[in-house]
């Protein structure tokens, strides 16, 4: 895959390295000299692209038309956003990822027709939540046109998914389990699989439907 | 009319005390209070504190009921998503975006923003002098 990051910072830089590790084409954009320098010396001068991503004529040099995907990391939500509806509407790239730094403008980039956002500070969140031993319905993942989001959580003993089929327990129909984790087997599920206290589920889900599921899996 | 201007810079502000005085309703956004503060006593409309990407900020600005959306601030970026937010989430019709990059406003034009670049329209007048045709006064536009 041909994949371009605009934003070399911390982000895009290690984004860059565990990307190429991969054995992926990739080509960092960074608009400031002495992080590009830095860049060329860590990643390789065919990696680094010395320019302002958010500027169209970058974009038509470094072939953005025939890049699979765009993931914009810089620290500026607005830039992140300009450069994700000028890969997606101008140049017709199928993949824009977007690191989002205020969390409420998720809706926006997902209205907009940005297909993945990462929010940094829902990210450590949700990290910090993990490590808390509240139980919670913990978010992953906000997937295009607002439509859907991953989100994981571990069934609670006495909830109503406790020792029940998931064809039972009145999922609405936006929401799906996709994958199951019980004593680190990866389960994945059909209506027929029966759900315990401790597994670790991950869904997709509307956010209407959020509520619902939290209750069944959580019992609250 | 209902006019909402985000940014109050030379443009934003010169613009919302110019629309005001015509009669318009406007409120002008911008986070920065001083530049708010800068309308002085003869602006008769409203202003807000916060960024004018934020649909909470945006709503409090009263979007809903606006006729007009100008985006105004001096970041071709935040004026782009700005009026994104006006056009395709509160449906605004009339949204104008301020860009002052000439590339990205013929970019942005074509994907169906109402786009005034300040930089194409001064360098426009200019060439029209050079051309030796009448060059046209320039004594009623301060701002570029």
């Amino acid at each position: 895959m041909y994949i371009i990051i605009v934003g070399g910072g911390k982000v895009g830089y290690y984004l860059g390295k565990s990307l190429l590790e991969s054995e992926h084409e990739v080509l960092v954009v960074e608009k400031n000299p002495n992080r590009a320098a830095f860049l060329i010396d860590e990643l390789g001068a065919d990696h680094v692209w010395l320019g302002d991503g958010c500027d169209s004529s970058t974009f038509e040099q470094i072939g953005l038309n025939r890049a699979d995907a765009v993931i914009a990391v810089t620290g500026d939500d607005e830039d992140n956003l300009v450069i994700c509806l000028l890969a997606k509407r101008k140049f017709g790239v199928p993949r824009t990822i977007a690191r989002i730094n205020n969390p409420r403008n998720a809706k926006i980039f997902a209205h907009l027709g940005v297909d993945v956002t990462v929010s940094t500070t829902e990210v450590i969140e949700a990290q910090i939540q993990r490590a808390l031993p509240i139980p919670s319905l913990v978010h992953l993942l906000a997937l295009k046109r607002g439509g859907v989001e991953l989100v994981e959580g571990k069934i609670a003993p006495g909830s109503p998914a406790d020792g029940r089929r998931i064809r039972d327990l009145g999922i609405p129909d936006d929401a799906l389990v996709v994958m199951v984790v019980r004593d680190d087997q990866t389960i994945v599920p059909y209506g027929d699989t029966t759900l315990m206290a401790g597994d670790e589920i991950l869904a997709v889900t509307s956010p209407q439907s959020k509520e619902v599921l939290r209750r069944i899996i959580l019992g609250k | 009319m209902k006019i909402i201007i985000v940014g109050c810079g030379r443009l934003g502000s010169y613009l919302a005390l110019l629309l005001s005085r015509e009669g318009h309703s406007v409120t002008v956004v911008d986070i920065d209070k001083e530049a708010l503060a800068s309308l002085g006593p003869d602006f008769q409309g409203e202003t807000v504190v916060g960024m004018g990407i934020d649909e909470e900020v945006l709503r409090r600005a009263g979007i809903e009921q606006a006729d007009l959306f100008i985006a105004a601030t001096g970041y071709d970026n935040t004026n782009i998503m700005a009026s994104y937010v006006a056009k395709e989430i509160f449906k605004i019709k009339n949204v104008i975006t301020r860009l002052d990059d000439p590339k990205k406003a013929e970019i942005f034009q074509s994907l169906g923003l109402n786009v005034i670049s300040p930089i194409t329209l001064a360098a426009e007048a200019i060439k029209k002098c050079v051309e030796g045709l009448q060059c046209i006064s320039l004594s009623s536009a301060e701002e570029k």
